[in-house]
């Protein structure tokens, strides 16, 4: 069963061969038996993910179920859930009970399906190999001591060691399509405003956008049904219709316009990784798309904006994480200086507050115009390169990452080298485009994903173009080891 | 040496919306602590602010109001620094695209000149909440009730020279702001705060000195007495040779003593920045006329059309006018009492003095418009003099009836206008009262005749126990007397 995908499942349920109750049993089974290889799950729901397959089982018995009935997922743990403790893989939110659900949980809530767990995560969502969580770091499934990619690791990491059929993500700079990539799985950001923010415990506010993670782009289409469209409670979610991104999968890829982003195949990438991304391409070719050159002139200032916008809007968001009304607070403050210096030193990992300190400085008088606003000129530069580039072709590919898995401890010394990670990703989030890692390959034995990036809202055609490959391929098949 | 005041204020409008600016919670007054934040208010992780409505509506109108340009697209930016009352760590508040632009109000003087303050700018933020010093045993205790609450921040340019042009204008915005229905105006609840920006320069120079800004007026006399209060202050430094600091200070109204809150150094860098959660606030034509179209009178308006529709004079309109409550008080006593400048008078004489005696609010007032309107028409046909006026106030402002004639029959108020009755008391006083009569016709000087008139008219109410119409009384005397 834990082979089987969320459409497959999804039809065994409706078929009734299994009930939700016994499905959500296996798959609790599997992660007690498993994760403590991979510390993909920060908090194991189970009795409350037992109590809502239960529910599911009557409403389908009732005739009232939808595609995800009873349907085991898991939630990274920035997503709000109603008395359940949301982390944010934070020592600050170790014990953080939200009283509400984030839209994103609520609606799966609502659509039946059945939170198994709260996934491991980079601290904060900074980081790119989940080894800032506070609750120890999470390894890639497919290699021994292997980073996952990060931030949204232990979604990644459940998914690819199917601990978990799908699970909930965010990206901000590449933290879907790195990990999915660097795990061997099919990982969506949606256009910036397509699923709500509310109840997402906010990192870099403008660029932040939840998303889907499973091992098929079907799964990812099915997700995303559930996930996007306008929310009320958030200002900056657009007011779209929402098409069933499952309705346009089998459109044929002929004439398909791909451009491949000249920038995107430097001297960065491996020779191997290179190699993978153009069999991809090829796979396309074969199936009727066209492939041209394009270009992304200003992609290569894409990561130095992105570290300074980032955390500007980071070193407020994480201001109200003081003592004072929630989450962790010192012992024995002094007076209000004290609570706040030694709350925040104590409660806050060392990337989180590098962050919060380089976003205060670029806010700071003097430095405001030379950093954050020069930053925020170089971002519509990078929107309008994407848009250029969208007037010649449908869809870009790309390599997610430079390099595989890397292993554990090999970059978290030093972050510029960590911050790399992301230099084919980050543009994607500054112009808010979708964007896809689907797996495309291994190298060294270890996967490696094809980046998908489309035009604003072209989610469906995105999802066609992953599903359409995955009819002629395998990769996203393999199961590690 | 001579020095030349420059003035400007600062003021904060609460917004009376019944949400907040950015969540659903209720702005009501005087809650429990804490009963009136939600999720939002309290800045829990993951929530977000979602725009009110009426709150751009209320903006759009007060900057109609005040012959501004309102902006098209205006930005929210957030205002960074950490206090306990403030959940998010910043405040969200507009800097670079505020939604009112440029604007002015006239004010009129007591020297009968008008004088024009320039408006440089209002914008839209978030209140923060209370923080509870008292009671806590020395710690603090957090009222998040009014965080979020919607405000406004109108910042005037330096047009104002003294404290009385300081004041008037701030009475004219009041009234501005309470016409409009935008605000409750509460300057005891804070729902009104003024702060002055005051620097000194020598007569007549160009360059401005450096100023304070002073908080904490929540009165307007109390405002009178700190810019008072902070030009001695000032010329005292000064004159000494000493300079000004920059700096915050607050004023001690009941004591009259204001202390350093914070100076330039010591103050923040907010570091703002557009609010990436909040999209840019576009209006378009069809909002800003709606909002035009649903301006009330204003208090420049209100006093044409009384001096015009009531006869009223300059002064007496511009007061009335000048708030809304006060005015529609007006306007119900003359509905009733028909006779305007007496009406006019009791409103600004009795009736306003006693609301100052005791502190209250023309809504406060334990009579209605109504009612002396009721006193004023009795006044006006002379059924009750206006001694006896006065007695048949003080029955309704407490309470001892509401009916004017009732109160004027149960306690024999009633003027005697009977020419008849009226003239056989004259006659039976001034046979009592020869010396006087005598004296009062040897007298050359008609000033002191007039004086020495009055002289039996105190026997003549004795008389009457009260009820002689005092006017009839005079003829009758006159005629009596020879001239």
């Amino acid at each position: 069963m834990h082979n089987k995908s969320v459409a497959e499942l999804s039809r065994e349920l409706g078929s009734g061969t299994i009930s939700s109750v016994e499905l959500t049993r296996q798959f609790l089974d599997r992660i007690r038996a498993e994760d403590g290889k991979y510390n993909s799950f920060i908090t194991i729901t189970e009795d409350q993910a037992l109590a809502e397959a239960e529910a599911a089982d009557q409403q389908r018995a009732a005739g009232k179920a939808t595609p995800w009935t009873g349907l085991p997922l898991a939630h990274k743990d920035l997503f709000c859930t109603n008395g359940v403790r949301t982390t944010c893989g934070s020592k600050m939110l170790e014990n953080f009970v939200p009283p509400y659900d984030a839209t994103v949980t609520a609606r799966f809530r609502e659509a039946g399906a059945v939170c198994i767990g709260k996934t491991n995560m980079d601290e904060f969502a900074m980081g790119s190999s989940t080894e800032s969580s506070y609750f120890g770091a999470t390894t890639n499934p497919w290699g021994n001591q292997r980073v996952p990619g990060g931030s949204s690791g232990g979604s990644a990491a459940a998914v690819a060691a199917r601990l978990v059929p799908a699970a909930t993500a965010t990206d901000t700079g590449g933290s879907i399509r790195q990990p999915a990539s660097l795990c061997g799985i099919t990982g969506l950001k949606p256009t910036y405003g397509r699923v709500s923010r509310y109840g997402m415990v906010a990192f870099a506010s403008s660029l932040d956008q939840g998303g889907t993670m499973a091992r098929t782009a079907e799964d990812n289409a099915l997700m995303l049904n559930v996930m996007a469209g306008f929310d009320p409670r958030d200002s900056t979610s657009v007011d779209r219709e929402v098409p069933d991104y499952t309705a346009t999968l089998n459109e044929p890829m002929k004439g398909l316009k791909i451009g491949l982003p000249r920038e995107y195949f430097s001297d960065q990438l491996s020779p191997a990784m290179e190699q993978q991304v153009r069999n991809a391409v090829k796979e396309y070719e074969k199936l009727g798309a066209t492939v041209k050159e394009v270009s992304l002139p200003n992609a290569g200032l894409a990561i130095a904006a992105y570290y300074v916008i980032a955390p500007a809007e980071a070193s407020a968001n994480l201001s109200r994480f003081d003592g004072v009304r929630y989450g962790y607070r010192c012992e024995d403050p002094r007076d209000l200086m004290d609570l706040y210096t030694r709350t925040r030193a104590e409660g806050f990992g060392e990337e989180v507050k590098r962050r919060i300190l380089v976003g205060t400085y670029a806010l700071s008088a003097g430095y405001f115009d030379a950093y954050y606003l020069k930053a925020q000129k170089v971002r519509r530069l990078i929107q309008q390169d994407f848009i250029n580039a969208f007037r010649e072709v449908d869809v870009l590919m790309s390599p997610v990452s430079p390099s595989p898995a890397f292993a554990q401890g090999e970059k978290n010394t030093d972050p510029v080298t960590m911050y790399l990670e992301d230099v084919f990703t980050i543009a994607v989030n500054l112009a808010g485009v979708p964007a896809m890692s689907i797996p495309a390959g291994f190298v060294d034995g270890l996967p490696v994903g094809l980046q998908i990036i489309g035009d604003y809202f072209s989610e469906a055609r995105l999802l066609n173009a992953a599903h359409q490959f995955q009819q002629v391929t395998d990769w996203h098949q393999r199961e590690p080891r | 040496m001579q020095w030349d005041i420059v003035i400007g204020l600062e003021i904060h409008v609460q917004l009376a919306t019944r949400t907040k600016i950015f969540s659903g919670s209720s702005t009501a007054y005087g809650a429990e602590p804490n009963t009136q934040a939600n999720a939002v208010d309290l800045a829990m992780p993951g929530t977000l602010p979602v725009p009110n409505e009426q709150a751009f509506r209320y903006a759009v109108m007060f900057g109609l109001a005040v012959n501004a340009e309102i902006e098209r697209r205006s930005v929210f930016e957030r205002k960074n620094y950490f206090y306990p009352d403030l959940p998010k760590g910043y405040q969200t508040t507009q800097l670079e695209r505020p939604i009112v632009g440029p604007g002015y109000v006239d004010i009129d003087l007591s020297n009968g000149e008008s004088k024009r303050v320039r408006i440089h700018h209002a914008h839209l933020e978030e209140d923060a909440g209370k923080s509870l010093h008292e009671d806590f045993h020395g710690m603090t205790g957090v009222d998040l009730n009014r965080a979020g609450t919607p405000l406004i921040e109108v910042v005037t340019e330096p047009d104002m020279n003294n404290a009385e042009e300081a004041v008037a204008f701030a009475k004219k915005l009041h009234g501005i702001v309470t016409s409009l229905g935008i605000g409750d105006g509460d300057m005891s609840q804070g729902s009104m705060r003024f702060d002055v920006n005051i620097s000194l320069k020598p007569k007549g120079s160009d360059t401005l000195g450096t100023r304070t800004e002073t908080k904490n007026l929540n009165s307007f006399r109390f405002m009178e007495q700190a810019i008072a209060h902070e030009v001695d202050r000032q010329m005292d430094i000064l004159e000494d040779g000493g300079r000004i600091v920059q700096e915050t200070r607050l004023y001690n109204g009941d004591r009259d003593e204001s202390r350093s809150m914070r100076t330039k150094e010591e103050a923040n860098d907010y570091r703002y920045f557009p609010c990436p959660d909040l999209l840019p606030v576009v209006l378009d034509e069809a909002f800003i006329e709606e909002a035009r179209n649903s301006l009330p009178e204003l208090p420049d308006a209100r006093k044409a059309r009384f001096q015009a529709q009531y006869g009223l004079n300059d002064y007496d309109a511009g007061l009335l006018a000048s708030d809304s409550k006060l005015a529609t008080f007006f306007e119900e006593t003359v509905n009733l009492g028909k006779d305007a400048k007496l009406s006019a008078n009791w409103i600004l004489g009795e009736f306003s003095a006693r609301l100052n005696a005791e502190e209250k609010a023309v809504a406060d007032s334990p009579i209605s418009g109504a009612q002396l309107g009721a006193l004023v028409t009795r006044i006006a046909d002379n059924t009750v003099s206006s001694a006896g006026a006065k007695k048949v106030f003080e029955a309704l402002w407490t309470g001892e009836s509401d009916n004017v004639d009732g109160i004027i029959d149960a306690k024999g108020l009633k003027q005697v206008s009977d020419t008849g009755e009226l003239e056989k008391m004259v006659d039976e006083v001034l046979a009592g009262m020869p010396d006087q009569v005598a004296q009062y016709q040897n007298e050359e000087d008609p000033k002191k005749r007039k004086k020495m008139l009055g002289g039996f008219m105190g026997p003549l109410m004795k008389a009457s126990k009260g009820q002689g119409n005092p006017k009839l009384f005079n003829e009758i005397l006159q005629k009596k007397l020879g001239g």
